[in-house]
């Protein structure tokens, strides 16, 4: 085990902490806003991936207009999920929501295997975000870079939102009281629905990274990051972005160097790891890292 | 005799059953059979896990680890001890030379997975609401690795395959029987009440004096030992195992058929599971047909939704609907 390896791990853990990020920051956000964890959020992954491809391949846009098409498409669908399925049980139980978020995400599913059926697809993103690049004995892709460069800068994007906008005051109005958010003139409804739109785009460019990082997509494939960038959130402490971006980092890392730094015999115990590390910070820390202390959790 | 006596409906409701399984056994083919089958297991599935979720309001996932961990126990005891060492060459030699008949393998499969829930239920139940289902469904996974890494026992992800083809109508029938009828007598007993008051207002039940760690064990328990049994159920229907089966997909299918017929409700869980396994039953030649896979999916997921926002409580909510007066006879109440 030498520098380089070392070194290789490390960029593995910051690109994996980073997609874990783009997607665990919506998950947190929108825990935050309506105290409802969305499995759903999971398989906006999946739905930016496949129009990633969509308009990569079938439609032969260029790459960098791609980008943004894919966030709004993302963007779009997540507010047409709050709306059909999630703002007609607001008020109803914290469970409700859950139970009705497991139903859209195997509906998401689902229709991915339907319409497109479930067999894996091939995913090629131009060769110049493909060519490897040498930083001192290391290589790694363009992608890479792009990816460990760019989740940062749409996290600090995001902060800024939240922190310094009028919608962003909105948002954290109605997190935390949203009767009384809505006695002070914010409009309730349209503020959660961007809430969604934003997780869902950021999402939605996580998928479209995913396909470029791993090359492969297909209808299922969002359903384990998702649930591991929730884990991440809880870590971090739902409801909290910094927590959010935190988690998700530490446990990239710690995903990473489970399979990396151990005997091989471990490294299919990957997932067990992960979600064993789950019910211990839900046990030890129920508010995780960097979360206020809103609710009992356990 | 007293027709509104609960007893005497479900004894009658058995026998009608029987008679009608009796007649569908000689009358109907293969296919029928085997789904009516499905049913039966969905039902004990569903029951065991309202039984969890329905009563107490914990809201559990983790139903499929509980059928995972009662399969493979009942599969590996049943399992011919001639055929084990080719089979199984690293198991344990001890296992290698059990061979149990199948009530009892079928039994301790339910022991163990109670077991199991006891062990697990004593960290995992101190989550509360929706923490607690992202605990079991995290419980869900983590049994999922094991079975697929664990495979001198389990054979990894080649899974059991060749198990006897023990269970036939009769086995599932005494199960939904037995199963319906303990649901029952807890629900209509001060033991359910109280599981039932925690459902409603956890500090109240509290402050009358019901041991909340105690009650919540109990029924996470109870429910898996169910599960565990029809884990061993279906082992033996479709005559393999494989980990991949007690997944996500299916801890949801089951909660669909929990909330479809109201939560709390056992008729309803015994209508939603029928409903559930039928549907789908129905759209399976459609989907083969025209190469459809996921519309079956797709609709009841939709059917959910919609049953969420317009019926949240379900079919039946937590009634049952026929049978029994809504003010029982209650027996323990003269404690003094």
């Amino acid at each position: 085990m030498n520098f380089e390896y070392i070194a290789q791990q490390l960029i593995n853990g910051l690109i994996l902490g980073s997609l874990y990020a783009l997607v665990a920051v919506g998950f947190s956000m929108i825990y935050g806003i309506i105290r409802l964890i969305n499995f759903a959020h999971g398989e906006i992954i999946m739905i930016g991936a496949f129009t990633t491809l969509g308009l990569l391949s079938t439609l032969g846009l260029p790459f960098w207009l791609v980008i943004p098409a894919v966030i709004l498409v993302c963007a779009g669908t997540g507010i047409i999920i709050e709306k059909a399925a999630f703002r007609p049980m607001r008020g109803a139980p914290q469970v409700t929501g859950f139970i009705a978020s497991l139903g859209v995400s195997i509906m998401l599913q689902n229709l991915g295997i339907l319409l497109l059926t479930a067999q894996p697809r091939n995913f090629s993103i131009p060769a110049y975000a493909q060519k490897t690049v040498k930083i001192g004995s290391v290589t790694c892709q363009l992608i890479d870079i792009v990816i460990i460069i760019t989740a940062p800068l749409f996290m600090v994007m995001l902060m800024v939102i939240v922190n310094k906008t009028r919608l962003g005051r909105g948002m954290r109005a109605t997190a935390e009281n949203l009767d009384v958010a809505r006695l002070m003139g914010v409009n309730v409804n349209r503020t959660i629905a961007l809430t969604f739109a934003f997780g869902a785009g950021l999402a939605g460019f996580a998928g479209l990274m995913w396909g470029g990082k791993f090359g492969q997509i297909d209808p299922l494939m969002g359903f384990v990051p998702g649930l591991k960038s929730f884990i991440a959130a809880v870590i971090g402490g739902v409801g909290s972005i910094p927590g959010a971006i935190l988690g998700s980092y530490l446990l990239g890392m710690a995903e990473i160097w489970f399979v990396g730094f151990l005997p091989p015999v471990y490294s299919s115990y990957r997932d067990a790891f992960v979600f064993g590390l789950l019910i211990i910070v839900l046990l030890i820390l129920p508010n995780g890292l960097l979360g206020k202390n809103i609710e009992e959790r356990a | 005799m007293h027709w509104k006596n609960p007893y005497i409906v479900i004894v009658c409701i058995t026998l009608i059953v029987s008679a009608l399984l009796w007649g569908a056994e000689r009358a109907v083919n293969d296919y029928i059979l085997t789904i009516m089958q499905f049913v039966g297991i969905n039902i004990i599935l569903a029951t065991s896990l309202n039984l969890t979720n329905g009563f107490t309001g914990l809201f559990s996932v983790g139903h499929p680890a509980f059928m995972a961990i009662g399969g493979y126990t009942t599969a590996l005891l049943t399992f011919p001890a001639i055929k084990a060492p080719l089979f199984l060459p690293e198991l344990p030699s001890w296992l290698l030379g059990i061979e149990m008949s199948f009530l009892p393998a079928l039994v301790i499969g339910g022991l163990v997975a109670a077991a199991t829930a006891f062990i697990i239920g004593v960290p995992i139940l101190r989550l509360k609401g929706h923490y607690l289902a992202v605990g079991t469904i995290a419980f869900l996974v983590i049994v999922n690795v094991l079975l697929t890494n664990m495979s001198s026992i389990t054979r990894g992800p080649l899974g059991l395959n060749g198990l006897s083809p023990f269970t036939n109508i009769w086995w599932i029938f005494l199960w939904v029987v037995v199963v319906c009828y303990v649901s029952w007598r807890i629900k209509f007993s001060s033991y359910g009440r109280a599981m039932i008051s925690m459902r409603e207002n956890e500090m109240a039940a509290e402050c009358c004096g019901i041991n909340l760690a105690h009650m919540r064990i109990m029924a996470l328990a109870i429910g898996a030992f169910f599960a565990g049994v029809g884990g061993g159920l279906w082992a033996h229907l479709i005559t393999a195992l494989t980990p991949n089966t007690f997944s996500l997909i299916m801890a949801f299918n089951l909660v669909v058929m929990v909330v479809v017929g109201g939560s709390g409700s056992i008729t309803g869980s015994v209508v939603g599971a029928i409903i559930f396994t039928t549907t789908i039953e129905i759209f399976r030649p459609i989907e083969e047909g025209f190469e459809l896979y996921g519309v079956a999916e797709v609709l009841l997921a939709l059917l959910l939704i919609v049953i969420l926002i317009f019926r949240p409580k379900g079919l039946f909510g937590t009634k049952e609907p026929f049978s029994i007066p809504q003010t029982p006879k209650i027996r323990n109440i003269e404690v003094s």
